[in-house]
């Protein structure tokens, strides 16, 4: 291997730093766009009576005002997932109810922002206001209901309306029941994760035009592509054929920007009213009317023998999906699909409701479920660990996954990634409770995980290759680079299988008219299943210049060689060159193209065991992370800078759920941390000494030996930093984020 | 009114309103490297240079740089460049939105501090956010980046 597997430059990394124009809003070329505002609701639970647009209409420079008069009547979901997407179809573009604060009410579109504005604030609108459910843990079958209207879904997802029930999630590893009989020591303990807001740099937004043809085109900000075409057609009512979804180079996603939040105001007013339109969140926007982390409540039980070998573990949960279902039935069985696995010898049982509340809704991020489940599950081992008298980390040789064939994981070795962290991270001597000063004491924490690659069994994506004129080749994805470095990636696999350098390709993603399909970049599958699309395409393209030279030279197939640059065709050498101008001329009348498409029956997951050292404050409760290790195994990485910087970007991020980050409502329900002033994500100097250890290992069905690691990063923080807390001041924080304020009151306490 | 500044060197005349952001102006004008993360100064990323030192371009009224030098990172290409070789090199851009408030920031830092120890670049840059990167694989990137100039300047 020449590029697989090496730390090659970004492709489009001097662009993005010297700054040139690549996001969405650098690309409205139209200097004449409407501008859309929403109208949003102040009551967390209403019914619109009546809205009167008459006065806000004529402010100058306001083109159209739209209520929910004015809408389709269809219901859909703003979910990014394949279709039938499991999640209920139950919004509308603008809804006679809303249902949270926040919800939009009207639709501006003027020619400036001051004009919207000022229409907004001349719109009056008279409210039933009805009484809300702020509390998710009150939701099932309160007297309120959230959802009076029918709603579809596509399958059973124990959807039950009627006790505010988006879905019900359940599962089992058999044997739970005896384990506990045969326990010696039982705990149950409650914990919650918050919900935590993905805080990219570029907040939502999307343009929409129509073209030349009369399609109707948004660019937008996303992660999928494809499936907001397929949103936008049915919120529309529109054929597929009539819509073109372009995704320019996109500030951060972390999920966020796998829920469709805001293409379809956009694309709604240019198709009302045949004008270019834009809608640009802004950071209050992004903060309070988009989707969080769900918040969950995880009551765990787990039986043990005194040497610390798991009996069972029993986990329920009630989590919050908010207003609206959007990926309500997916994220939360993620709690068991990510944890069950990793201890495959332990009997466990997983019961979930996921229920709907009047806060803002829930979606996708980072994490997806596993996140939650971690923090549940790698506590209460803790938790078990300190009553046993053991060290966290051979408690977890006891009872964790061996892979081996046949098994749900068939590579990769959650063990040797915490014998390589217990070394490098000094973990003998960090583990004890030291007092480094006056009032500061440290200690350390660990936790594990694991995530998947892609969707096993649903997502399939497709990947392109063009063989160009002078012998150079475009590469074309659906896939959504968002940061993570999927293009630069897909690339080097290209550039390896077609043995040339990777200037030589240009990759292009994403257009929904030109790019094959792809579900998008979610479910961390860029490496893993579109990196396998490409391999096929590659190898295809190899086979089909070998076919063309073959016919183009009148020479046996078996006698011409492949060589990247050049082709050897008995004892000549012709350069691609040559070959590829030949090739599109009269003389071979041959456009090369190829395509691949894969999808995997499995999702092989990557681990992570992560490490933290904190230093407490024992006057203020203050904590600091002093050091903090994730030693993570995602198979062979194709390349190790971009891994790295992944794996340290997602402890950041994982950093700020355990200790910073925190959506606060008021008693009506209206979110007052809505600026990154009163949410606080991780800074400079929260994030000292963020370090990160490689295990290689080979995964068969990756491409070159390759698992995905987008999401597994974030897990282990929370778990990890909790116990490191409760190590150094016997407090233990149950619920997320652990603020000085907990710690201290803790202290009080004890 | 009418807005008499130079930018990146040339000098303009914009017809601005009294309350527009500088942000805002800028962006209209086509300087399109000047990112907007927040509405409240709190991310540095609408980072510019006023007179040669870094401000905040999303809270600074464009009145305010009437008769002043305004540098966005189009000014500076081969610092820019340099410094992006080195981010490049450790694959410190991630999504890159809030590069390039952040790489004039750096550029801004190396004019101003003498051979900081890495508590006084992290300090220096703490109100440059990066939802992204994690920072650590930055400041790997300012380091070296610091070292080729000094050797520079040798
Ligand atoms: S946009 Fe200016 S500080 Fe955030
Ligand atoms: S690289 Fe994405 S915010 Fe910094």
């Amino acid at each position: 291997m020449k590029i697989v597997n090496t730390s090659v430059r970004k492709v489009d990394g001097v662009g993005v730093v010297t700054g040139n124009p690549a996001y969405t809003e650098d690309l409205i070329l139209n200097n004449n766009v409407l501008t859309i505002k929403l109208l949003r609701s102040p009551h967390a639970f209403a019914k619109i009576k009546a809205i009167d647009t008459s006065i806000a209409l004529k402010v100058p420079g306001v083109e159209a005002i739209f209520t929910h008069n004015d809408v389709p009547e269809t219901r859909f979901t703003l979910a990014g997932q394949s279709f039938p997407e499991p999640s209920p179809y139950d919004r509308r573009i603008l809804d006679e109810y809303v249902r949270y604060v926040g919800d939009p009410v009207a639709i501006i579109a003027a020619e400036d922002e001051r004009a919207a504005e000022k229409a907004m604030k001349l719109i009056k609108v008279q409210y039933d206001i009805l009484e809300p459910i702020l509390d998710f843990e009150k939701s099932i079958d309160s007297h309120i209901l959230i959802h009076p209207e029918e709603v579809h879904t596509n399958f059973e997802i124990g959807y039950e309306r009627k006790r505010n029930i988006a879905s019900k999630a359940y599962s089992e590893k058999p044997g739970v029941e005896e384990g506990f009989v045969k326990s010696d020591i039982i705990l149950e303990r409650t914990y919650y994760t918050q919900p935590q807001i993905h805080a990219m740099m570029e907040t939502y937004r999307s343009y929409s035009y129509f073209d030349v043809n009369g399609r109707l085109t948004t660019v937008s900000s996303t992660q999928i592509p494809f499936h907001v075409r397929r949103h936008l057609a049915r919120a529309l009512e529109l054929p597929t054929s009539k819509l073109r979804v372009i995704k320019p180079r996109v500030g951060g996603g972390f999920g966020g920007k796998q829920t469709a939040v805001c293409e379809i105001y956009s694309a709604f007013v240019t198709l009302k009213t045949g004008k270019p339109s834009k809608i640009i969140y802004n950071r209050k926007e992004t903060h309070t009317c988009t989707t969080t982390r769900h918040e969950m409540r995880l009551d765990v039980k787990i039986g043990s023998d005194l040497e610390g070998n798991i009996k069972a573990i029993d986990i329920n949960v009630l989590s919050n999906a908010g207003a609206y279902g959007e990926h309500a039935p997916t994220v939360t069985s993620l709690v068991s699909y990510k944890t069950f696995p990793l201890y495959d010898t332990v009997p466990m049982r997983f019961n979930a409701n996921i229920v709907y509340s009047n806060t803002m809704n829930a979606g996708a991020f980072r994490g997806y479920g596993a996140t939650q489940g971690t923090f549940a599950v790698e506590s209460i081992i803790n938790e078990l660990a300190h009553k046993l008298n053991l060290d966290p980390t051979e408690i977890r040789m006891k009872n964790l996954v061996e892979p081996g064939e046949g098994k749900y994981i068939t590579s990769g070795d959650i063990k040797k990634c915490i014998e390589i962290g217990k070394e490098k991270f000094n973990w003998i001597e960090k583990s004890q409770v030291r007092e480094v000063a006056p009032n500061k004491v440290r200690a350390a924490g660990m936790a594990v995980t694991m995530q998947g690659s892609g969707i096993g069994g649903i997502d399939t994506a497709a990947a392109t290759i063009k063989l160009g004129d002078r012998g150079d080749f475009s590469l074309m994805v659906g896939v959504t680079d968002m940061g993570q470095g999927c293009d630069t990636v897909l690339t080097q696999i290209a550039a390896e299988v077609l043995d040339v350098p990777m200037d030589k390709i240009s990759i292009h993603s994403a257009d929904t008219d030109l790019s094959p399909y792809d579900p998008g970049a979610y479910a961390s599958s860029g490496t893993y299943v579109t990196g396998n699309a490409v391999i096929i395409a590659a190898n295809k393209m190899r086979e089909e210049i070998l076919k063309g030279a073959s016919k183009m030279f009148n020479t046996n197939i078996n006698e011409i060689e492949y060589l990247g640059n050049n082709l050897k065709i008995g004892n000549n050498l012709i350069s691609l060159e040559d070959f590829a101008q030949r090739s599109i001329s009269f003389e071979g009348m041959n456009q090369i193209t190829t395509t691949g498409t894969w999808g995997g029956e499995t999702s092989p997951p990557p681990f992570i065991a992560g490490f933290a050292e904190v230093e407490v404050d024992t006057l203020t409760g203050e904590v600091e992370v002093i050091d903090y290790l994730s030693v993570v195994d995602c198979g062979t990485p194709i390349n190790p800078n971009l891994v790295q910087v992944q794996v340290e970007g997602g402890a950041a991020q994982g950093i700020g759920l355990a200790l910073l980050e925190d959506i606060k409502y008021d008693k009506k329900g209206k979110p007052i941390s809505d600026s990154l002033m009163q949410y606080k994500i991780p800074s400079r100097l929260d994030c000292k000494n963020i370090r990160v250890e490689i295990s290689n290992s080979y995964e068969k069905t990756g491409p070159f030996g390759a698992k995905s690691v987008g999401e597994v990063v974030i897990n282990t923080p929370a778990p990890a930093i909790a116990d490191a807390v409760y190590n150094a001041t016997k407090v233990r924080v149950r619920k997320l984020p652990i603020t000085s304020e907990k710690v201290l009151l803790g202290m009080f306490d004890l | 009114m009418l807005l008499t500044t130079t930018i990146n060197g040339r000098k303009k005349e914009i017809l601005i309103k009294d309350d527009d952001y500088l942000l805002d102006v800028l962006r209209k004008e086509g300087y399109l490297s000047v990112k907007r993360g927040c509405d409240t100064g709190a991310c540095g990323l609408c980072t510019i240079l006023l007179n040669g030192s870094p401000i905040l371009s999303c809270s600074t009224l464009a009145a305010r740089a009437h008769g002043k030098q305004i540098s966005t990172i189009e000014n500076f290409p081969k610092e820019a460049k340099t410094f992006a070789s080195y981010m490049t090199a450790e694959g410190a851009e991630q999504c890159g939105f809030c590069s390039p408030g952040f790489t004039l920031t750096v550029i801004a830092m190396t004019k101003e501090l003498q051979d900081p120890t890495d508590d006084e670049i992290m300090h220096y840059l703490n109100g440059n956010l990066c939802r992204c990167s994690g920072y650590i694989s930055q400041l790997r990137a300012i380091r070296n980046f610091m070292e080729e100039i000094k050797n520079e300047n040798c």
